[in-house]
């Protein structure tokens, strides 16, 4: 991507493909229903594991292979490496996470590809998640800081 | 069919192609594809606020958006073909699925990742402080879900 961000029409066509892919899986395994979140949370259905199990191990390959076998992505650029750190904030905001997650059964993605299965409820999560996202920019700034470590 | 012999059929099936989506845009583009940045990225086409204004969001904003259309449309094929004529419906009261959001936006982007970022990208780097960040909100989730239901609620 240019640094202006930018796309070139392979790419997005390339990215629309990818997420709609994401989007199916994510509603073929009911993940969008929170219902279903909230039985694995409650130890009453194991799905969620198998799920999150399925994605890691296909990720992985891309992930640990791509970058070995080739030079570049397929539409050009670059391998991009996830940010990573192990600080106050990550570890914090994991367990924030997890209590809304808990409370809720909605995260990120389903949030999102709900609205494509007709979820309506989920416009009221995605509104929530949007508002705790602005939050959190409003809150950094306040403390000074665009201090956070990672892209 | 595939169901009776398969229960747990739909789950695996439906997690491979989660993870042939995150793989297949790395490939295509060597972009990281985690689902909760697009919720700061794209507040920087509104606000003016330094915070959002990083090139980390700037100059990912547009891929961002349009990875997540794809998963509404990758939703909605899905419905049309497969789902329920109704579309899908949650019972989760209304209140629960706002707290709980908000508490899910903050954290998820506090941390830099939410169950894709880090459950999915970030284990699938090999990342330890994803790992952490997984067992972690793992904890944290399934105490919260035990604690509504054990008070009454859904």
């Amino acid at each position: 991507m240019s640094p202006t961000g930018t796309m070139r029409t392979p790419q997005i066509l390339a990215t629309l493909v990818s997420g709609a892919l994401f989007g199916f899986g994510l509603a073929l395994s009911t993940m969008i229903s929170p219902e279903v979140v909230l039985s694995f949370l409650r130890f009453r259905d194991f799905g969620l594991a198998l799920v999150l199990g399925g994605a890691v191990v296909v990720t992985l390959l891309a992930y640990q292979l791509a970058p070995r076998l080739m030079r570049r992505p397929w539409l050009g650029g670059h391998f991009a490496v996830r940010p990573s750190a192990i600080d106050r904030d990550t570890m914090a905001g994991a367990a924030v996470f997890g209590i809304g997650w808990g409370l809720c059964g909605v995260c990120p993605g389903p949030a999102i590809a709900g609205l494509g299965a007709g979820n309506l409820p989920l416009w009221v999560a995605l509104a929530g998640i949007a508002a705790g996202a602005y939050l959190q920019g409003w809150l950094a700034d306040r403390r000074g800081g665009i201090a956070g470590p990672m892209g | 069919m595939f169901e009776t012999v398969f229960p747990w059929g739909h789950y695996l099936a439906g997690g491979l192609l989660i993870g042939a989506g995150v793989g297949l845009l790395f490939l295509f583009t060597g972009w990281v594809g985690g689902m909760s940045t697009v919720f700061s990225s794209t507040w920087s086409y509104l606000s003016r606020r330094p915070f959002f204004r990083q090139a980390r969001f700037v100059e990912t904003r547009g891929w961002r958006l349009v990875f997540a259309l794809g998963l509404v449309l990758g939703a909605g094929v899905w419905w049309a073909w497969l789902g329920p004529e109704g579309g899908v419906r949650t019972g989760v009261p209304l209140w629960q699925l706002a707290a709980g959001g908000v508490l899910v936006g903050y954290g998820a982007r506090l941390s830099n990742g939410c169950t894709s970022g880090h459950g999915i990208c970030g284990l699938a780097s090999l990342q330890l402080p994803s790992l952490l960040a997984v067992l972690v909100f793992m904890a944290t989730g399934i105490a919260t879900a035990q604690l509504v239901l054990l008070l009454g609620g859904r």
